[in-house]
C-alpha cells in the first residue's frame, strides 16, 4: 500500500513538476510564445520533412507556435470545415474549391507544386513505363496487375480515382487494395508486395533507398500535384484564429519561405522535392 | 539496406541516442514517462476505489459493473482517443478548455484506458483473498475503513501488479496517444508516435530505436517498483513487528502474511 502511494506522489511530482514546462513548447524566443495556431496538412509535407524545415522558421519570425496535424487532405479539409484547424495546407484541388464555395474559408492562395508519379515493381508486369498516367492505369487494370491505393480520401488519393475516372475504369477485385493509411506506408506496402501506386513526388524521393519500386510513368499534365494554402474564418468555428491562419498565409507565400521551399531537398536529391509558386498564374504551371 | 541491418543499425542507434543525451529523444522519452506515468496515476487513484467497492461493496448492478471493467480491460485505444478527441474538440463540450493536442489532453485518454484495468484486477486481488479476513477484522473491532486498508495491504502485490498492467498498456499505446496529441513536436510526441512517423518516413533504424528506447524505460520503471517492493517486502519480513504496529489493534501481525 505504501509502495502504491508512493509510486501515485512521485507520478503526481513528476506531472507538477514537468508539466509547466510541458505545455507550452519551450520556445522563449518568439515575442508571444504562448500563441498557438493548429495547422492541418498532407502526410507529404511532413513524411517529406519540409515542414521541420519551415515552421521553426515560421515560429521564430511571426511567435506562433504551430501544432502540426499531419493527416490525409479530406481529414484536412474536414477539420477546416468544422473549425478544428486554423489554417490548411493541402492539395485537393476539388475538394478545396468545395470548401472554399461553402463559405467558411477565406483565402485560398497557391503556395507550390511538385508532381504525383506512378511508380511499380521494376520488372514491370503490366508494361506500364513510358505511357501517360490514365493509359498506365489501364494498363494495371487490364492485367489485374496489383495496385496499392492510398484509401484514405487524401489528395494523392483524389488524384488517383480521378485517374480511373479519366480511364473508365471502376478498380475492384482482388489486384486492388487499399491501405487506409498514409503515403510513406503506402509505398511501403506496395514495394513489399511489388505493387504498383500513385505517389507524390517529394515523398517518393524521401524514401526512394528503402522501396524497390520505379518511377514508371511521369510528367503528363494530369499529374501536377499544387498546393494551396486556405485561411479559415470564424464562419467555421468561434474558436478559429484568423489572425493565426493570416500570419501563416502571408509567411509561406512570401519571398523567404518560397526560396527555403525552393531550395529543400536540393542538397540530397540534386534537385527541389517542391517548386515555390507563390503568385504565380495557376494555369500556367508544368509548362 | 537489408532487413538484418535494419535491425542492428536499429540497436545501434538506440545505445547511440541514449549515451550521446540526443536532446530530442530525451525529451520525447521524458514526455512518455510523464504522460504515461501521470495517467497511471490517476488510473490507480480512480481504480483502485472503484475496483474496492466493485470486489466489498453490496449494492445492485455490481456484477454487471465488474463486467463493464473486465470489459473496459481491453478497451482499443484508438476507440478512447477518438471520443475524447472530439469531446476536447473546439466545437465540443470541452473545446473551451483548449486542451486538444496537449500533453493534458494525452494524460486524460491514457487514464480512461488504464482506469478499467486497474478496477478489475483491484476487484480480481481483493476477491481472492481469504473471504474469512474482513470478518476477522471485523471481529477483533476493526471499522469498516480500517479493515478495508488492512484488507488492500494485504492484496498490495496484486495491486502493485495492477498499477504497472496500467502502466504497461499506456505506455505503449499509440492509437489514442496519435489522436488526442497529434505527434508534434516538441510537444506531444512521445516514444510510440514517433516511432510511427520514423516508420512512415522510411526511417527504419530510427523507428527501431525509439522502440527499444520504449522497452528500455518500461524495464527500467518495472525494475525500479519491483525492486523498491522486494526490499519493502524484505524489511517487513526482517521486523514485522515495526511494520504492523502502525495500526493497533487493526490486526495480528502473524494474520496479515498467513494468506499471502
Amino acid at each position: 500500500m505504501r509502495m502504491l502511494s508512493a509510486l501515485v506522489l512521485a507520478a503526481v511530482l513528476l506531472l507538477v513538476g514537468c508539466g509547466g514546462t510541458a505545455a507550452p513548447a519551450p520556445s522563449a524566443a518568439g515575442p508571444s510564445a504562448e500563441r498557438s495556431l493548429i495547422l492541418a496538412t498532407t502526410t507529404s509535407t511532413q513524411d517529406s520533412g519540409l515542414l521541420d524545415e519551415l515552421l521553426p522558421a515560421f515560429t521564430r519570425d511571426s511567435g506562433w507556435q504551430v501544432k502540426t496535424l499531419a493527416v490525409g487532405s479530406g481529414q484536412a479539409i474536414e477539420l477546416g470545415r468544422r473549425g478544428e484547424a486554423d489554417v490548411l495546407l493541402v492539395h485537393s484541388p476539388a475538394a478545396e474549391e468545395a470548401l472554399v464555395a461553402e463559405g467558411a474559408a477565406g483565402q485560398r492562395r497557391l503556395v507550390m507544386h511538385n508532381d504525383f508519379v506512378l511508380v511499380g515493381p521494376a520488372n514491370d508486369p503490366a508494361g506500364v513505363r513510358g505511357s501517360d498516367s490514365v493509359g498506365a492505369v489501364a494498363k494495371i487494370a487490364a492485367a489485374q496487375a496489383l495496385f496499392v491505393s492510398r484509401g484514405d480520401d487524401s489528395g494523392t488519393n483524389a488524384r488517383e480515382k480521378d485517374l480511373w475516372k479519366k480511364a473508365g475504369i471502376t478498380p475492384e477485385g482482388g489486384w486492388y487494395q487499399a491501405t487506409g493509411q498514409g503515403m510513406g506506408a503506402t509505398l511501403r506496402v506496395a514495394s513489399e508486395k511489388a505493387g504498383y501506386t500513385l505517389s507524390d513526388r517529394a515523398t517518393y524521393l524521401a524514401q526512394r533507398d528503402t522501396l524497390a519500386l520505379d518511377v514508371l510513368s511521369e510528367g503528363d499534365p494530369g499529374l501536377l500535384n499544387i498546393y494551396h494554402v486556405i485561411e479559415m474564418t470564424t464562419k467555421a468555428g468561434e474558436r478559429v484564429q484568423p489572425d493565426g491562419a493570416l500570419a501563416f498565409a502571408d509567411w509561406i507565400t512570401a519571398p523567404p519561405a518560397q526560396q527555403q521551399i525552393g531550395g529543400f531537398g536540393q542538397a540530397e536529391y540534386g534537385k527541389p522535392l517542391f517548386i515555390p509558386d507563390a503568385g504565380k498564374d495557376e494555369a500556367g504551371l508544368g509548362a | 539496406m537489408g532487413a538484418v541491418d535494419v535491425l542492428l543499425d536499429g540497436l545501434l542507434e538506440a545505445v547511440r541516442l541514449l549515451l550521446t543525451g540526443d536532446e530530442d529523444t530525451w525529451s520525447v522519452t521524458a514526455l512518455t514517462l510523464q504522460v504515461s506515468l501521470t495517467a497511471t496515476a490517476v488510473a490507480l487513484l480512480l481504480g483502485v476505489p472503484f475496483g474496492t467497492a466493485l470486489a466489498l461493496g453490496r449494492f445492485g448492478g455490481r456484477r454487471v459493473l465488474l463486467a463493464a471493467a473486465n470489459t473496459g480491460m481491453g478497451l482499443p485505444p484508438v476507440v478512447v482517443g477518438l471520443f475524447v478527441t472530439v469531446l476536447l474538440w473546439r466545437s465540443g463540450p470541452l473545446g473551451a478548455l483548449g486542451l486538444l493536442y496537449t500533453p493534458t489532453a494525452m494524460v486524460i485518454a491514457q487514464a480512461v484506458i488504464a482506469t478499467p484495468i486497474v478496477a478489475a484486477l483491484t476487484a480480481a486481488a481483493l476477491q481472492q483473498v481469504d473471504p474469512g479476513f474482513l470478518l476477522q477484522m471485523r471481529a477483533l473491532g476493526a471499522t469498516r475503513m480500517r479493515a478495508t486498508a488492512a484488507l488492500l495491504a494485504e492484496a498490495r502485490l496484486p495491486l502493485l501488479a495492477a498499477g504497472l498492467a496500467g502502466f504497461g498498456a499506456v505506455v505503449s499505446e499509440v492509437g489514442a496517444a496519435q489522436m488526442v496529441g497529434g505527434n508534434i513536436e516538441g510537444q506531444t510526441r512521445v516514444l510510440t508516435t514517433a516511432a510511427v512517423l520514423a516508420t512512415s518516413r522510411g526511417q527504419f533504424a530510427l523507428a527501431i530505436a525509439f522502440g527499444l528506447v520504449l522497452l528500455a524505460i518500461a524495464f527500467a520503471v518495472n525494475l525500479f517498483v519491483t525492486l523498491a517492493q522486494q526490499r519493502e517486502e524484505a524489511k517487513g519480513a526482517g521486523a514485522p513487528a515495526t511494520e504492523e504496529r502502525t495500526a493497533p489493534g487493526s490486526r495480528p501481525s502473524g494474520a496479515a502474511r498467513s494468506s499471502s
